[in-house]
C-alpha cells in the first residue's frame, strides 16, 4: 500500500458516522453585510485601502493618464512597465512615450529578462479585475498580457480601477463572478503595498513586494 | 433554572454548597456569605454531606476520581432549591462539567442536569435572582475586584462582581492592568509549574497593588489563597509587618459594608 | 538557543527553559509588550461582539463539516489539483515528505531552494534534511530569515523572531550578511533583507510554501502573507513546491472567505492581509511567468490519530492564527522556544503529542492554568481547555490496550495515581472527610513551613482553627 492508501485508510475507517449539515455561508453574510451603493463601496474601498498605506487618486477615464504621468514624474521614474496589448496600456504607452517615459512591454517568458525586471524595472502599471469594500483590496487575475510579476517585482505598482468593479465582500465577488468554476492560474488580493512586522512589532513597508502601491480610481464621484 | 429563578420570585430556601477551600481555608467567607442571604430573608440549608466539587482530579487528569467524589454531591440536593455556591469556579464546574463528567451514566447525568438548572454563583444570586441593592454603611474605600478565569469564561461573574461593589455608594472600584488575566493558581497547575504559576501570581500581584487599592475582593478563594499567599510572602520578604495587599472574599467585604457598625 | 536536533524530547527539560525565560526581566517585558499590542490588534478588529460570535460559530461549522468528509475531500482535492496541472504526493512521515521534496530538487539539479513561510516545512525539519543533501535551503521570509541566520528556530507562529530585539538583529546582520554596517533603524533592516533576499528569488531553482486553505472544488491553494515572499517563491522559481498537512482542506471556495477573514483579523488584527495568493496551476503555455511545475506535498505525521478520536478531531479545526499564543498567560511568561516544540503555546500543547508522541511532550499538558483564555479567542472554537484535560488524562491514566494515542500512560505514575484514589476516597465519603477535615483544623500547626513549589513563592498554607461547618454548629 502507498502512503496515499495508508493515510486514506486510516482516515476512511475514522470518520465520524454522521457529518453536521453544510454550513450557511450566504446566509451568514446576507445577515451581516448590508448591500452598498456604488459611492458608498468606493468610499469604504479608498478608506481601507489608505489604512493599508496605498496611495489613492480619483481619476475620470479622461485624465488617468495624466495621473499616472504625475506619479511618475513625483518619483522621478522615467521606465514603465506595462500592457501594450491591453486597451489601457495601449493608451497609457501611446502618452506616456510622448512625454519622456520609456514604457516596457513583458513580452517574452520571465526566463529571458529575469535580471533586468528584478534590477531595472522601477515601476510597474496594470489594470485591476475588480476590488472589495470591506478590506480595501484589490483583485488582480494576472494573464498574458499582464503576468504575475508584474504586480509583486517593480518597486512602484500602479493600478487602474474601474469604481463601478467594487464589491462589499470578498464573499460576493466569488459568487457573483462565479469564481468557482473557472479561476485562473494564479488569482490575487492585494490589500496594499508589501509590508512586515517581523521586527519588535514593528511595521516597515517594501518587505519584498512593492514599497508602493498607487491606485487610479476611476469614475469615483468627487 | 429553578422554577422561582425562572418566574423572577425570591425562593424562600436555598441549599448551601460551601465548596472544600471555604470550608477548609475560608470558613468567615461562608459564613458571611450565609449571613447575607438570611438576611435577604431567605432560609439557607447547609448539607452537613458535602465534600469537595471533585474539581481538582477533573482538572488533573483523573476523571473517575473527579466522578465519584462529583457522585456524592449529586445526592445532596433533594429539594427544587437553587444551589449557592460561594465560588466561581467550582459552580462552573457544577454547572458545565457535570453532565459532561456523566455523559455514560444516563441516570447520574440526569440527575447532574437538573441540578446544573440550579446551580447559582453566590453574587450572580444576589444580582440577577434577589436583585439585591446593597445599602452602604461604609466610609469612602477604594477596592480592586479579582475574578476568577472560570468564573470569568465559564458565568460572567465579573460583571455581577463590578455591579455590587459598583452599587456601594462610598467604595471606589479601582481598574488594575490586565484585569482578564489568570492569577496563575489553576489547582495543581500551581504545584506542577512552580515557575510560570509563581510568575503569573507575582505580575497578578504587582497589577493589584498598581492600583493603590487597600484591599482586593474576590468570589473566589482558590485565587485568594494564591494572591493572597504570594502577597504576604512578599511582605515577609521585605520586612513589612502590615500587609501591603489585604484581601477577602467578595461577601464578606459586602457584609460589612452594610451591616450598622461598619468600618471599611 | 540553538535549533534543537530532530527526534527530540520537548518535555525533557521544559520546567528548566521555562524558568531562564521567567527569570530575564528583559525577555519577559519584552513577550509581555508584544502580546499585549497583538492582544489590543485583534479585539479593535473585532469591535462588534454578536459579529464576533455568529463568525466563530461559522469558522467551526466550516471547519467540522470539512473534517466530517476529509477523506473524500482529499481524494476530490487531488483530482483536481491534478486537472490542473499540478502534482500532488502524499507523506506519512516528516522522512517521508523530506525524501518527495528532495527528490523533486535532485530531479531539477537545485541547487537552492528559496522558503516562504511554512510551519510544517518547520515540523519535518526540511532544512536540515535539505543541508544534508547538499542544497541550500533559504527561510525568506523576514522574521524566519533572521531567525535562520542566527541559528535559531522560531518563537511563535505567526511573528517567528517575536523573541529578538531590533538591537540583536543589527548585530546579527553586521555580523552574517557580508558589507552591512550596524543599524537598529527597523526600515534599513527590513531594506538590507530585502536586498539579500531579492537576488535569492532571482537564482532559486526551486520555490517552497506553505498552505493556508487547499479547496477541494478547484483545486486551489491558497496563501495569506503580507511581505510577498510567499508570492516570489511561488512565482519566481521555475518550480514551486508547497507543503501542507492534510487536515488543511474545504470543499468549497465559498468557505475561503469567512476563514480568510477570521485568520487575518485574530492573527494580526489586519481586516485582511497585504496578499491572498490563490494558485490554480502551473504556468501555462501562452503565459510568461510562474512556476512551470507545481506540486503539492500532502502530509499526515499523526494527524490521521488525532482525527481517530471524535474530541481530539477538534483539534484539527485548527487555521494557525496563532491568537491562542498572543493570548496565553503561559506562553507571555515563557515565550516559544521553551516549548521546545515547532509549535508553541495552546496549538502546541495540544497539536504536538499527535506528531511526537505524548511520550515526548506529556510535561506540556500540565503548563496550563486552564484558565481558558485561548479557548475564549479560538475562531473556530477549538476546546482547548478541555484537550489540555484530556491530555493529561491519557498521559497519567495507566497503560491500556488500543489507546487513542501514541505514548498513552507515559506520564503514568503508580504513587500519583494512589494519591487521587486516596484522594477520592476520602472526599466520595462524607464521615472521612469530616474527620480528614477536622484533624486538619486541630492540627494545622503541624503545617510544615516548607510546603515545597507552593512555598517558593508564597506563604504556607494553613487550614483554619474552625471549619465552616463547626461555625455553624456554634452559631446553632
Amino acid at each position: 500500500m502507498s502512503a496515499r492508501d495508508r493515510i486514506l485508510a486510516k482516515l476512511r475507517n475514522a470518520m465520524p458516522a454522521e457529518n453536521r449539515p453544510a454550513p450557511d455561508v450566504a446566509g451568514w453574510f446576507a445577515g451581516h453585510r448590508p448591500v452598498e451603493g456604488k459611492a458608498e463601496k468606493a468610499a469604504r474601498f479608498r478608506h481601507f485601502i489608505e489604512l493599508a498605506h496605498a496611495e489613492v487618486h480619483a481619476v475620470s477615464s479622461a485624465n488617468w493618464v495624466q495621473k499616472l504621468w504625475e506619479v511618475l514624474a513625483a518619483r522621478e521614474i522615467r521606465r514603465l512597465l506595462l500592457a501594450p496589448g491591453t486597451e489601457h496600456g495601449a493608451r497609457a504607452m501611446n502618452q506616456l512615450s510622448q512625454s519622456g517615459i520609456e514604457c516596457r512591454a513583458y513580452d517574452r517568458a520571465i526566463e529571458q529578462w529575469k535580471e533586468e525586471m528584478f534590477h531595472y524595472i522601477p515601476a510597474g502599471f496594470t489594470a485591476a479585475r475588480a476590488a472589495v469594500a470591506e478590506t480595501g483590496t484589490l483583485i488582480l487575475w494576472p494573464d498574458d498580457h499582464e503576468p504575475r510579476l508584474m504586480s509583486l517585482v517593480p518597486p512602484v505598482h500602479v493600478v487602474l480601477l474601474d469604481s463601478t468593479r467594487i464589491y462589499n465582500t470578498f464573499f460576493e465577488a466569488t459568487q457573483q463572478e462565479g469564481w468557482k468554476d473557472g479561476l485562473p492560474t494564479n488569482a490575487l488580493l492585494v490589500s496594499g503595498p508589501s509590508k512586515t512586522a517581523d521586527i519588535q512589532v514593528t511595521l516597515a513597508y517594501g518587505a519584498h513586494g512593492p514599497k508602493e502601491l498607487v491606485v487610479l480610481l476611476m469614475g469615483e464621484d468627487a | 433554572m429553578s422554577e422561582q429563578a425562572k418566574t423572577g420570585q425570591r425562593p424562600a430556601d436555598v441549599y448551601f454548597f460551601a465548596t472544600c477551600v471555604v470550608d477548609q481555608f475560608f470558613p468567615g467567607a461562608g459564613l458571611d456569605a450565609i449571613t447575607l442571604l438570611e438576611r435577604a430573608g431567605i432560609r439557607v440549608h447547609f448539607p452537613e454531606e458535602q465534600t469537595c466539587c471533585g474539581q481538582p482530579a477533573y482538572t488533573s487528569g483523573f476523571p473517575d476520581e473527579a466522578r465519584k467524589v462529583a457522585a456524592q454531591q449529586l445526592t445532596l440536593f433533594p429539594n427544587d432549591w437553587p444551589v449557592i455556591v460561594p465560588s466561581g469556579s467550582c459552580a462552573g464546574m457544577m454547572k458545565h462539567h457535570y453532565p459532561t463528567l456523566f455523559a455514560n451514566d444516563p441516570a447520574r447525568k440526569a440527575q447532574a442536569e437538573a441540578l446544573s438548572a440550579r446551580i447559582h454563583e453566590f453574587t450572580d444570586f444576589l444580582v440577577n435572582v434577589l436583585g439585591w441593592q446593597p445599602e452602604d454603611k461604609g466610609g469612602e474605600c477604594t477596592v480592586v475586584l479579582h475574578t476568577s478565569c472560570s468564573a470569568r469564561r465559564e458565568m460572567g461573574v465579573h460583571l455581577t462582581g463590578r455591579k455590587l461593589l459598583g452599587d456601594l455608594a462610598h467604595v471606589t472600584v479601582a481598574q488594575q492592568d490586565h484585569e482578564s488575566e489568570c492569577c496563575g493558581f489553576g489547582g495543581t497547575f500551581s504545584i506542577k509549574q512552580p515557575e510560570i504559576s509563581g510568575a503569573m501570581v507575582e505580575d497578578k500581584v504587582k497589577s493589584l497593588k498598581a492600583t493603590g487599592a487597600e484591599r482586593v475582593v474576590s468570589a473566589d478563594c482558590g485565587c485568594l489563597m494564591n494572591i493572597l499567599g504570594h502577597a504576604a510572602w512578599k511582605d515577609r520578604q521585605e520586612g513589612r509587618a502590615q500587609p501591603s495587599l489585604p484581601g477577602e472574599h467578595i461577601a464578606s467585604f459586602l457584609l460589612r459594608r452594610t451591616e450598622e457598625r461598619s468600618g471599611k | 538557543m540553538n535549533a534543537q536536533p530532530i527526534h527530540f524530547k520537548p518535555s525533557e527539560g521544559f520546567r528548566g527553559r521555562a524558568k531562564a525565560v521567567v527569570d530575564n526581566p528583559f525577555l519577559r517585558q519584552s513577550f509581555r509588550g508584544a502580546m499585549d499590542f497583538l492582544m489590543t490588534k485583534r479585539a479593535a478588529q473585532f469591535p462588534d461582539a454578536e459579529e464576533l460570535d455568529s463568525l466563530r460559530t461559522l469558522g467551526e461549522h466550516i471547519r467540522q463539516y470539512n473534517l466530517g468528509k476529509l477523506p473524500d475531500l482529499l481524494v476530490q482535492l487531488e483530482e483536481n489539483l491534478a486537472r490542473n496541472g499540478i502534482h500532488v504526493h502524499w507523506a506519512e512521515t516528516p522522512d517521508e515528505a523530506n525524501a518527495i521534496i528532495l527528490g523533486i530538487c535532485q530531479k531539477h539539479s537545485a541547487k537552492l531552494m528559496v522558503k516562504g513561510k511554512s510551519m510544517v516545512s518547520e515540523e519535518i525539519e526540511l532544512n536540515h534534511a535539505a543541508e544534508a543533501a547538499g542544497i541550500g535551503a533559504l527561510e525568506s521570509d523576514m522574521g524566519e530569515y533572521i531567525v535562520q541566520l542566527a541559528g535559531e528556530k522560531p518563537s511563535h507562529i505567526i511573528m517567528p523572531a517575536i523573541h529578538k530585539t531590533k538591537e540583536e538583529i543589527a548585530t546579527l546582520f553586521h555580523e552574517k550578511v557580508p558589507g552591512v554596517d550596524y543599524t537598529d533603524n527597523v526600515d534599513a533592516l527590513i531594506q538590507i533583507g530585502r536586498r539579500v533576499l531579492r537576488q535569492k528569488f532571482l537564482e532559486a531553482d526551486i520555490g517552497l510554501s506553505g498552505v493556508n486553505f487547499a479547496v477541494a472544488e478547484t483545486g486551489t491553494l491558497c496563501l495569506v502573507e503580507n511581505e510577498g515572499n510567499g508570492r516570489m517563491c511561488t512565482t519566481a522559481p521555475p518550480v514551486h513546491v508547497a507543503i501542507t498537512g492534510i487536515e488543511k482542506i474545504v470543499e468549497k471556495l465559498e468557505h475561503v472567505p469567512p476563514l480568510l477573514s477570521l485568520l487575518t483579523r485574530s492573527a494580526t488584527g489586519q481586516n485582511i492581509s497585504t496578499y491572498f495568493n490563490m494558485i490554480s496551476g502551473p504556468r501555462k503555455p501562452h503565459e510568461k511567468d510562474g512556476p512551470q511545475e507545481v506540486h503539492l506535498v500532502l502530509l499526515d505525521n499523526g494527524r490521521s490519530q488525532a482525527y481517530a478520536d471524535d474530541q481530539l478531531r477538534k483539534t484539527l479545526q485548527c487555521i494557525r492564527c496563532g491568537a491562542c499564543m498572543n493570548h496565553c498567560p503561559v506562553y507571555t511568561r515563557i515565550g516559544g522556544h521553551a516549548y521546545g516544540t515547532t509549535y508553541p503555546g495552546p496549538i502546541g500543547k495540544i497539536i504536538s503529542p499527535h506528531m511526537l508522541g505524548l511520550e515526548a511532550t506529556a510535561t506540556m499538558a500540565t503548563a496550563s492554568s486552564l484558565c481558558g483564555a485561548c479557548g475564549e479567542v479560538c475562531p473556530v472554537r477549538i476546546p482547548i481547555p478541555e484537550l489540555l484535560m484530556r491530555l493529561r488524562e491519557e498521559s497519567f491514566s495507566a497503560p491500556h490496550e488500543n489507546p487513542a494515542m501514541r505514548g498513552q500512560g507515559a506520564g503514568y505514575k503508580p504513587w500519583v495515581t494512589a494519591i487521587w484514589r486516596g484522594w477520592a476516597a476520602v472526599y466520595r465519603s462524607p464521615s472521612l472527610y469530616r474527620l480528614a477535615t477536622w484533624l486538619g483544623s486541630r492540627f494545622a500547626w503541624l503545617m510544615p513551613s516548607n510546603q515545597g513549589p507552593w512555598t517558593t513563592v508564597r506563604v504556607p498554607l494553613k487550614p483554619a482553627p474552625k471549619r465552616l461547618r463547626d461555625m455553624l454548629k456554634e452559631r446553632g
